[in-house]
């Protein structure tokens, strides 16, 4: 059965310059998307993928990388929405390039679908309130 | 004339005064008739939260031991200026008031996370601020510095006074140049990728009395969660534009000065407001009751979206540069739609104010009147009106070289 899953990976310091990645794709016969990647040498890097391939495949490939010490994280945790903040303005929903944001034609509320987001943070920024959250 | 704002206040004392929102009284206008709905119903009440960037606070801190003049010295709360050129222990605080030197902001677009109105939102919401003042110690006043924590419990007084809020109408704002560009009504896409408005459209207050036949100087009003008062016209308050047959003004037209209590206010409805690569503001809510005098006064109150129009402009060129030009007209119909079509293209557009934050405002002021919790006030001067003259005038530049 085909999986499609974004994660995010903290490689520590001294993995950073090991072709993980390659890996994954090469041993484990998995489609990669980098949707977003911090990578610098002597620091630890961030990188955000997007993974597409048989469940057994995927599954082996996540133990691959935590073996290797590679911290895991789903996305879909990583933009969070403070409830409390947002004042449901709409200011959010012409500016994500993923139309994660949805406006409710009846009550006017805005809806966000964290499993549309892809984290690219413009929204972050964007919102009056600061109502949206980033935790990498 | 169907009744007197004292006929609805002592209905309103008995609890059998009738009262809806501006937006129940859309079709209950439309099924039963204006002339029908006017006898029945005694008070429509209308809301707004948006982005309002005239708007500050006035505060009496209270003497130190010994003396100090805050006036005409510096202030800071929360390493926020704050206007010292008043009385000893009297400063004001602007929503727009922004650090000296934050380094996020030092870039373009910069996120102007902190100001005046988060400032403001603090101080409501109950917490601890930093004040710090520097002096002109005098023999009456010897202090030259201060330091200490303040809380809004402590304070003498504590003022919300906002000089303008509650635009009639305002622009909607688009981008025909290539690069994004940041502005007060939001990050806007380069080649009209989007519109975005301001304003609660049917709701808003001063688009439900368009010609200021019952909201005056002295009106009582919902404001940041707890009661205010208007004060005066608004700054750039401007009567007379073109307006529909309806009379609403299809331009941005009237504006509120608004002032009241802050102790008795609540940080959900004065939020502190950051707009990317502009600066720093406070969502203000407003809401004020409409009595209902007449069949013409009902029938204002039923204005909808469809009947309200708006001027597109462009913002990267136009805006900036002064330039009249308009791209079209559309109305808030249009636009809450979630798309608008101009130069046969199909534009997303987003809002700035909250609408359903409006209709909650407009509830709650409803509920504070069905339960006899808030009596309507008769305006002690009404707002200059179409004939009054009044006019929101360009700069008029005389440059100080000879």
């Amino acid at each position: 059965m085909a999986v499609s899953k974004r994660i995010v990976l903290h490689f520590p310091k001294r993995l950073v310059d090991r072709p993980i990645v390659y890996h994954l794709i090469k041993d484990y016969n998995l489609e990669f998307n980098i949707l977003k990647a911090s990578v610098t040498p002597e620091e630890e890097g961030v990188m955000v993928l997007e993974l597409k391939g048989e469940q057994q495949d995927y599954d082996q490939g996540i133990r691959y990388l935590t073996e290797a010490g590679v911290k895991i994280q789903s996305l879909s945790q990583d933009i969070i929405r403070n409830e409390e903040r947002c004042t449901h303005c709409g200011a959010c929903l012409t500016i994500c390039p993923t139309a994660a944001f949805e406006l409710d034609l009846k009550t006017r509320q805005v809806n966000f679908d964290d499993e549309k987001c892809i984290a690219c943070g413009l929204c972050i920024k964007a919102c009056p309130p600061r109502a949206m959250e980033v935790h990498f | 004339m169907i009744r007197t704002i004292a006929e609805i206040n002592e209905k309103i004392k008995q609890g059998r005064a009738v009262v809806l929102t501006a937006e129940e009284i859309i079709d209950i206008a439309r099924e039963k008739g204006t002339k029908k709905a006017a006898e029945e119903v005694d008070v429509v009440t209308t809301g707004t939260f948006g982005p309002m960037c005239s708007s500050g606070a006035y505060f009496n801190i209270g003497h130190s031991k010994p003396r100090i003049k805050l006036g005409g010295g510096r202030v800071y709360l929360n390493d926020v200026p704050a206007y010292a050129g008043l009385a000893a222990v009297d400063i004001f605080l602007g929503a727009n008031a922004l650090p000296d030197d934050d380094p996020r902001n030092r870039v373009h677009p910069g996120e102007f996370n902190y100001g005046g109105g988060h400032v403001i939102e603090e101080l409501v919401a109950g917490r601890d601020i930093r004040l710090v003042v520097s002096a002109y110690g005098t023999d009456c006043y010897p202090r030259k510095k201060l330091e200490t924590w303040i809380n809004l419990a402590d304070l003498n007084e504590a003022v919300l006074f906002n000089i303008r809020n509650a635009y009639q109408n305002y622009n909607v704002a688009c981008n025909l140049s290539d690069k994004a560009i940041y502005t007060y009504m939001g990050v806007l896409r380069p080649n009209l990728g989007n519109v975005n408005y301001c304003s609660a459209g049917q709701l808003s207050p001063l688009l439900n009395d368009p010609y200021y036949q019952t909201i005056g100087i002295g009106s009582k009003i919902f404001l940041g969660g707890g009661v205010g008062f208007i004060a005066w016209q608004g700054t750039q308050h401007n009567p007379d534009v073109p307006r529909t047959e309806k009379g609403v003004p299809k331009r941005s037209a009237g504006t509120l000065a608004v002032i009241g209590d802050l102790k008795q206010m609540s940080p959900k409805y004065l939020v502190g407001t950051s707009m990317l690569g502009y600066g720093c503001t406070l969502t203000v809510g407003v809401g004020v009751p409409i009595p209902i005098l007449s069949e013409e006064i009902l029938e204002y109150t039923s204005v909808s979206d469809e009947d309200i129009q708006a001027a597109v402009i462009d913002y990267s060129e136009a805006y900036p540069q002064q330039k009249p030009d308009i791209l079209a007209e559309v109305s808030y119909a249009e636009l809450k739609s979630g798309k608008v079509k101009i130069q046969d293209k199909e534009i997303p557009t987003a809002s700035l104010s909250s609408y359903p934050r409006a209709v909650e405002i407009a509830t709650t002021l409803k509920e504070w009147i069905l339960r006899g919790k808030f009596l309507l006030t008769q305006p002690v001067a009404p707002l200059p009106g179409v004939e009054s003259g009044d006019v929101f005038k360009p700069l008029k530049e005389r440059p100080l070289e000879e």
